[in-house]
């Protein structure tokens, strides 16, 4: 009785809720009277529990009550419940579920029925209700809204498709089609058991590796497998399929014609270098003695004599045939351009230093020759009236005259190339400004200077007189123009499609202009023909410094930064009709590049076909 | 996605244009450009209509769904609308050689499709309308012996066809389930596959027609008698067994008339003009060497273990006239059993075979491959089980001059010609290596003595050196300076040459660099795989050697 009313007293409140929410309380509900219950005092530890479960023999059948936290022993009548509910039995120790079934009606049929109510009238006469279906339906068939079952279509899923093959059912558009291309067919790569020589070293899989997939040669690594049995699955084969399948109606197709020529015969037929000769072929001379870079050269117009400008502020004079510097003329400045005047009669020598221009007699060869020189210029009467010149024409000191200085023009601003016409008395000079005083033309007989420009037309890289008519030459950076000097106008402008022209030079017959510019192209010029350049040649790999003819022979050359003279024939027919013919016979190679500055000036011999170059290794170079 | 299906369907292409920039507005983004004209040539396509009403009517069978009208789905679907693509198909290939020349793709997408498991991804009537139809074109391809080459590639097994003068390739994928990619429209794949399917079904009653053959296939009357009582109840449902049957392999075909024996009429011979008695001769020992390779596997008899992929290889073996059979739990259709004393071939791919029946070679399957690339059946010594196999190679290559041909090609290829050096030169490697092993010690005396002429080499020039520098004008050698004029005469004209391609035009000079590009990469390329296979073939008898000694030792 006293444990009774205990539970009574006991009784939760809380209702039916998951008791974890009273875990963190000491209370585990309210009873009847609205006082907490506490949880009953635990303070069983790990081995209490284990001593309990050992010693106490009713251990297995003590659950604990979660509404109240006591525990509770189970009857036996409760195990017994637990048990045949773990069977899947009923609860109830006395309900039989195999009760014998017993049939509400009896299967036998009997002659009376079971209900005896009449008929019903509507099981007699047809239905309003059907009849109202029937007529919607027939009316849906009538209206088209329902149609009847099609019959079945029997003809064969497969038949003779191609019986008749009608050429004239062919499409038009059919002759466009292109069929898609067929697959590649495999290779011995793709072998399950390839010759060991197609399987990828290490280091070709980790390049294959690192490669896009869209740029690997193929598509797989290539495996070898000791037998049939071991070959797996390819994980890629649906893939690839798809891809197939994207490629034949995603990709655009067309038809390529294939390149097919012998690459023999895109090289053009020339005529064999051997019968173009004579042309230079080896080097033969070296000159040494200038210890900077040789900038300009020139010749004498007999052919003997050399003479050499170069960064090391010193002009030398070589003796062409045994490569002996004969003199040695220390200026005081970088030689920039040097000119030897090509009247064979006047032995005179144009120098390019700094802001002057220096006429210098070599005094070597024919002293009649140079001696006769000297007096033309001594010969020179100051004229009454001073002329306003723009140059300033000044008599060389004693000093200066007893190493061959003659003349000194002094210009205002750093001269940079100087050139003379062909009967020597006239030069013209090139200064380094953006004035119309870029060009000035000189007479050394007269002293006097003048200033062909009115107008600067860009910065002028160099001129040129025409070999045998009035003709002068100037090329700016992108274009050479033609003056005509006696009616004093404009006659041509040639467009070079250089960038940078660097050096010009004129064939001695004077219809023909080659221009060498700084990226490494060379235009050859037809005045006769147009305009534009008649042939563009790539021969060199970097920028050209300096192109010249040959006055006989059929020869141009070209030196540039890569270390090469090439030298190319260049034939000019009298013929009008017949374009010039142009073939390279031979590249020149001997200079060292120095400070990526290669050969630096080229120039040919007067009679012989020689070419000498002069180059950034402080060397000059002569080649027969 | 109507358009796409369309454009699939009817074999429509994007185009190039010529000036990308003029069609694209001004851009030169990648945009695909469709011809006006075929676009047109699509609407007109009377499938147009039947997609539509395929759309209303799964929008009314949707809509009956939803309001539960079950009398109406039923309706709806007994008045399914269907189409068909016949008339595509006609359009597409107006002939029938057209038809076989774009089958490529359609045989290696059925036969994909065919093992595709029947969950998800597709239909199971495409799935087992696929397995029909490559089932029925294997049949057609052993009934009519037309198979060529076939290639173990790591990706499946291709096989080359030729039907009706058509060269037909065609993979099919080991047979191990697929681990499906997400990253692959399966819908695109199945729109192929259906108008591949349809164009296959009609190739193959033409194939079928052009033999004499009932289509669909039926199985020769007695074979099929033979068959049935024995296994054909245990095995399947009757409706399932038939296309079992047919995928067995293993039995020939009904004719719609029956065949009358020694049907082979002599091929009248039409000399073509202009043709010389030599072609004649030619053409007709190809002719004969085709008959032939025909008749490769005629008169033996295989047994196929277990552990083979069957169906590859009893279709090749069917197709050269091989019998095959295989254990009668494996697969209907065996039609002798291991015991058999007529076997003359088991195919086996295991290490060892514990019981070997005298009288039958043990082979690994490389070699029916081997054999039917090679034309001829190969020396079955390299193919025993366990035998290190020798290289599978590729039918497909033919080796153009300059390219690389490995060595086991150049092997097979004396053979075709009736050389057997086979035998002999492995005779004579064995040979080779035993010298090679008592030669080890003359070799490095020869090495020795080697050293010794170095010595006296270097000693010599030493000499001439010093001598140089006493007389340093004493240089007389007659026979160099024949070199030197050769050696010039060529740098001449390389010179020559350097000097006139300097003086190409920039687009013929770009095209001549490409060319010559090519060629050396080529060259480059065949060096690379020489230079590989030499230093694998030094290190591998380096190893037998070794092997040998500690063998000895």
């Amino acid at each position: 009785p006293l444990p009774s009313t205990l539970l009574q007293d006991i009784r939760n409140t809380v209702g039916n809720i998951p008791m974890e929410w009273y875990q963190d309380f000491p209370h585990i509900g309210y009873n009847l009277e609205g006082k907490k219950i506490y949880k009953p005092i635990r303070n069983k530890d790990e081995l209490d529990m284990f001593l309990e479960k050992m010693e106490n023999p009713d251990y297995w059948r003590t659950v604990q009550d979660k509404m109240t936290g006591a525990d509770i022993k189970l009857t036996d009548e409760q195990v017994d419940l637990v048990h045949r509910l773990q069977k899947g039995q009923f609860g109830d120790v006395h309900f039989n579920p195999y009760e014998p079934a017993v049939d509400f009606f009896t299967h036998e049929v009997m002659i009376h029925p079971v209900t005896n109510r009449p008929a019903d009238k509507r099981s007699f006469i047809p239905s309003l209700i059907e009849k109202e279906k029937v007529s919607k339906l027939v009316h849906a068939i009538k209206m088209g809204w329902i149609k009847p079952r099609k019959p079945k279509d029997d003809t064969p899923t497969y038949y003779d498709l191609w019986a008749h093959e009608d050429p004239n059912s062919i499409l038009g558009r059919h002759k466009m089609h292109v069929p898609a291309p067929k697959m590649k067919l495999p290779g011995h790569e793709e072998s399950y058991n390839p010759p060991p020589e197609y399987l990828l070293s290490e280091e070709e899989k980790l390049a294959w590796e690192q490669q896009e997939p869209a740029e690997r040669k193929l598509n797989f690594v290539p495996q070898q497998y000791q037998c049939l049995r071991a070959v797996p699955a390819y994980s890629r084969f649906i893939h690839e399929r798809f891809e197939r399948c994207l490629d034949l109606y995603l990709c655009p197709r067309q038809r390529k014609m294939r390149v097919n020529v012998d690459p023999e015969d895109l090289i053009p037929k020339l005529p064999k270098p051997r019968d173009l000769q004579p042309f230079p072929t080896t080097q033969a001379l070296v000159y040494r003695g200038h210890t900077s870079l040789v900038r300009c050269l020139s010749i004498s117009p007999s052919g003997q004599w050399l003479v050499s400008g170069s960064d090391d502020c010193t002009v030398r004079f070589w003796e062409v045939c045994t490569a002996r510097c004969m003199k040695t003329l220390p200026v005081g400045g970088v030689v920039k351009s040097i000119a030897w005047n090509p009247n064979p009669t006047i032995c005179l020598v144009a120098i390019c230093v700094e802001q002057s221009v220096l006429l210098v007699n070599p005094c070597l060869g024919d002293k009649l020759l140079y001696g006769a020189t000297d007096q033309v210029l001594e010969s020179y009467v100051a004229p009454e009236e001073e002329r306003v010149q723009p140059v300033q024409w000044v008599t060389a000191t004693m000093e200066e005259h007893s190493k061959g200085v003659r003349l000194v023009i002094q210009h205002s601003k750093a001269v940079k190339q100087v050139t003379w016409h062909g009967k020597g008395d006239y030069f013209a000079s090139v200064v380094s400004d953006n004035s119309n005083l870029q060009v000035l033309i000189h007479q050394t007989s007269k002293r006097w200077s003048q200033n062909p420009f009115r107008k600067s037309k860009g910065l002028v890289q160099c001129v040129l007189f025409h070999p045998i008519r009035p003709y002068f030459f100037v090329a700016t950076q992108r274009y050479v123009r033609v003056y005509n000097l006696l009616k004093q106008e404009l006659t041509k402008k040639l467009m070079t499609n250089c960038k940078w022209v660097s050096s010009m030079a004129i064939h001695p017959g004077g219809d023909n202009i080659i221009c060498g510019s700084y990226d490494s192209k060379l235009a050859w010029f037809d005045l006769d023909l147009s305009t534009r350049p008649y042939q563009l040649l790539r021969h060199h790999k970097k920028a050209l410094r300096s192109v010249a003819f040959h006055k006989h022979y059929p020869l141009f050359a070209s030196g540039s930064d890569d270390g090469t003279v090439i030298v190319c024939h260049g034939m000019v027919y009298n013929d009008l009709l017949q374009n010039p013919l142009l073939v390279p016979v031979k590249v020149l190679k001997g200079h060292v590049i120095t400070l990526d500055l290669g050969v630096l000036d080229v120039l040919f011999h007067p009679t012989q076909p020689w070419v000498f170059s002069s180059g950034a290794d402080s060397t000059i170079r002569l080649y027969t | 996605t109507v358009t796409r299906r369309l454009c699939i369907l009817k074999g429509i292409y994007p185009h190039e244009p010529k000036h990308k920039k003029k069609v694209n507005k001004g851009s030169t983004a990648p945009r695909t450009f469709y011809l006006l004209k075929d676009i047109k040539f699509l609407l007109h396509e009377p499938i147009v209509n039947k997609f539509r009403e395929y759309k209303v009517f799964v929008r009314k069978l949707r809509k009956a769904y939803g309001k539960s009208e079950w009398s109406t789905v039923d309706r709806l679907k007994d008045n399914k609308p269907t189409y068909k693509l016949d008339h595509i198909v006609k359009e597409r290939y107006p002939t029938f050689i057209d038809a076989l020349r774009d089958l490529d793709d359609a045989l290696s997408m059925c036969f994909l499709f065919s093992t595709f498991p029947r969950t998800g991804k597709c239909h199971v009537q495409t799935i087992q309308l696929c397995r029909r139809l490559a089932v029925e074109f294997l049949n057609y391809v052993i009934a009519s012996r037309s198979l060529r080459k076939v290639f173990l590639s790591i990706k499946g097994i291709y096989y080359q066809a030729e039907v009706l003068g058509q060269p037909i390739t065609w993979i099919t994928p080991y047979t191990f389930a697929h681990d499906h990619p997400t990253d692959v429209d399966y819908r695109v794949m199945a729109t192929f596959t259906e108008f591949y399917t349809t164009l296959l079904g009609f190739v193959n009653f033409r194939l079928y027609q052009s033999l004499n053959l009932l289509y669909p296939p039926k199985i020769d009357g007695q074979t099929d008698a033979e068959l049935k009582p024995v296994e054909g109840k245990e095995y399947a449902m009757d409706s399932e067994s038939y296309l079992e049957k047919l995928s067995a392999l293993s039995a020939s075909l009904a004719r719609v008339v029956a065949p009358t024996h020694e049907e082979e009429v002599e091929m009248d011979e039409f000399p073509v003009e202009g043709e010389t008695a030599e072609q004649m001769d030619a053409r007709k020992k190809e002719q004969e060497a085709l008959e032939k390779h025909k008749k490769l596997f005629e008169g033996l008899r295989f047994f196929l273990n277990r552990e083979v992929p069957r169906e590859p290889l009893a279709f090749i073996i069917r197709c050269f006239g091989g019998q095959v059979s295989w254990d009668k739990s494996l697969c209907i259709g065996a039609t002798y059993d291991v015991n058999d004393p007529s076997i003359t071939h088991q195919i086996v791919d295991r290490p060892r075979v514990e019981k070997q029946v005298v009288g039958r070679y043990y082979l690994q399957p490389q070699w029916v491959f081997d054999s039917v690339n090679a034309k001829l059946c190969l020396p079955v010594a390299d193919y025993f089980p366990g035998v290190l196999l020798p290289p599978h190679l590729s039918p497909f290559v033919t080796e153009q001059e300059g390219d690389y041909v490995p060595p086991e090609k150049l092997k097979l290829l004396a053979m075709q010609r009736g050389e057997n050096p086979g035998d002999e030169s492995e005779e004579e490697d064995e040979e080779a290596e035993e010298e090679e092993d008592d030669n080890d010690k003359e070799e490095e005396e020869e090495d020795e003595s080697e050293k010794e002429e170095e010595m006296k080499l270097k000693k010599m020039e030493e000499e001439k050196t010093q001598s140089n520098k006493v007389l340093p004008v004493k240089v007389t050698a007659g026979k160099l300076r024949l070199e030197d004029k050769q050696r010039l005469e060529q740098e001449q004209q390389s010179e020559e040459k350097r000097l006139a391609i300097m003086m190409m035009k920039k687009r013929e000079k770009y095209l001549y660099k490409k060319i010559m590009f090519g060629k050396k990469r080529k060259v480059r390329e065949a060096n690379k795989l020489a230079a590989k296979r030499k230093a694998h073939d030094t290190a591998a008898k380096e190893e037998r050697k070794k092997s040998k000694k500690a063998r000895r030792a």
